[in-house]
């Protein structure tokens, strides 16, 4: 199936896409890396207030090349790979209720955990395709974390507009497709002698 | 031209044009897979094709600067080439942007203009002859990071080595953003392996060793990885590798070290030839 979405997303929305659903978003998406993540988490935990509500963005695992102008110039925005992610994800995800986590290369066994109990699902952008990305990338709202984390790391927050297409490859009912590939691609390689 | 600008411009040049050969790979690649692959080549594709239209760099992560130098003995500008190339990625920093991607290990600072202890870094071989020749190879740490090495126990043989890369690659999945290249380096030592299986990156997707029984292990190789079924951004599919590029060097009577490079579907180089009057020449 193809859905559009339009964000912030309900808990309904989430649970009638399946892995290997394609959706396509609009709305707020903001970038975080392993950086990010981690502070973000140190923020919450230490009581503090966060700049961004998670909870009603798609989080993008990204780092993007923006060129300062008279207003930010988004370069190319394609995702990083998101199994960096993954000792933070189910942490983030249970403290912040995000609901749409998109990066590239799938994620693991804690993040699948953490989309079925918080109802949440990851969603793949083309690895590389930075151009494709930043064209439905309309305008950078806001960036914060960016002194102290640079470029790559900071929380960028983009207004996107048909945003994808993008490969739901973990869904809330705890299928993890690139999960499934690679246990079939395992026991293909079994199989093959020299 | 000074030479600064014309390092900036090749640099420009690969990070924002897809080689051909690369290119109509992925095109034949989309044409006989089926979905969810599909979809993902036709968006390298479109993505590509973007790219070289708004003269924009084709992925975000533009890589580390690796350069390949075959110097002319009798070139007569060799203490230029250095110091150009620094200077021609600071350069490419600013105007085309890249992405500055060299951070300081101690520190964890980035530089913020792509040049930092040994970065750019410059593999320099001698040749016979007046011209020089210069290759950039922007690196994505992505596929990077699934880069490996292992000394294998020279009793396993040559099957033994043929295994390794292939559970080594389906372990990688999607991480590398396949369709990959994949370059193996055989025999040397650690470090010559390692050197090999990232300069054979550079051959052209498509383009067999001259040694036949290394050409029939490439197509072997390529054919058993692409048999796994882990397909393009490790959704599913028929090509996981555009090619497999072996390399191999004698080893030591105890050693068999096998190293294996990982290129994304970006697989970006380009080469410029600078002649003896210092004329600059775009080479395919």
């Amino acid at each position: 199936m193809e859905y559009r979405l339009k964000l912030p997303v309900s808990e309904k929305d989430i649970l009638k896409i399946k892995a290997g659903d394609i959706i396509y978003i609009d709305g707020l998406v903001v970038t975080a890396r392993d950086e990010a993540h981690k502070k973000a988490i140190e923020l919450y935990d230490a009581g503090h207030e966060l700049p961004v509500n998670f909870s009603e963005v798609a989080v993008f695992h990204c780092g993007p090349i923006i060129k300062r102008n008279e207003e930010w110039e988004i370069i190319a925005a394609g995702p990083t790979t998101s199994s960096r992610m993954e000792i933070f994800e189910y942490d983030f995800i249970k403290r912040f209720r995000t609901r749409i986590i998109i990066g590239k290369g799938g994620m693991g066994k804690r993040t699948t955990e953490a989309c079925k109990e918080f109802k949440a699902v990851y969603a793949a952008f083309t690895g590389g395709a930075g151009v494709l990305a930043a064209n439905a990338i309309k305008r950078v709202r806001d960036v914060f974390w960016l002194e102290e984390l640079g470029m790559p790391e900071a929380l960028w927050v983009f207004e996107v507009e048909n945003f994808g297409p993008l490969t739901v490859t973990i869904d809330s009912h705890g299928r993890n497709l690139t999960e499934e590939v690679k246990e079939r691609a395992r026991k293909n390689a079994e199989k093959i002698t020299f | 031209m000074k030479f600064e600008d014309a390092i900036a411009d090749l640099i420009a040049d690969a990070v924002i044009n897809l080689p051909r050969d690369v290119e109509k790979a992925l095109q034949k690649a989309m044409e006989v897979e089926e979905e969810p692959a599909k979809t993902q080549l036709k968006a390298i594709l479109e993505n590509v094709r973007l790219a070289r239209e708004q003269k924009k760099p084709m992925c975000q992560d533009t890589g580390t600067p690796i350069f390949y130098v075959e110097m002319g003995i009798n070139f007569p500008f060799k203490h230029d080439i250095k110091d150009s190339i620094i200077e021609g990625v600071r350069k490419a920093t600013k105007l085309v942007p890249l992405r500055p991607n060299a951070v300081d290990v101690l520190t964890g600072k980035n530089s913020g203009d792509n040049t930092g202890l040994f970065i750019p870094y410059i593999n320099w071989e001698i040749t016979d002859g007046d011209d020089c020749i210069i290759t950039v190879m922007p690196k994505g740490g992505g596929s990077e990071n699934m880069s490996t090495l292992k000394m294998l126990k020279p009793g396993v043989g040559l099957k033994g080595v043929k295994k390794f890369v292939l559970e080594w690659m389906v372990e990688a999945a999607g991480n590398p953003c396949p369709p990959t290249v994949v370059g193996v380096g055989i025999g040397g030592g650690a470090d010559i392996a390692m050197k090999l299986a990232k300069k054979a990156l550079l051959r052209k997707v498509g383009e067999r060793h001259p040694n036949k029984e290394i050409a029939e292990m490439e197509e072997e190789l390529l054919n058993a990885i692409n048999s796994t079924g882990i397909g393009a951004m490790g959704l599913g599919g028929k090509i996981t590798v555009l090619d497999v590029h072996i390399e191999i060097a004698h080893r030591h009577p105890a050693s068999l070290p096998v190293a294996i490079a990982v290129q994304c579907w970006a697989n970006r180089r380009k080469s410029i030839r600078i002649d003896k009057e210092g004329k600059i020449w775009n080479i395919d």
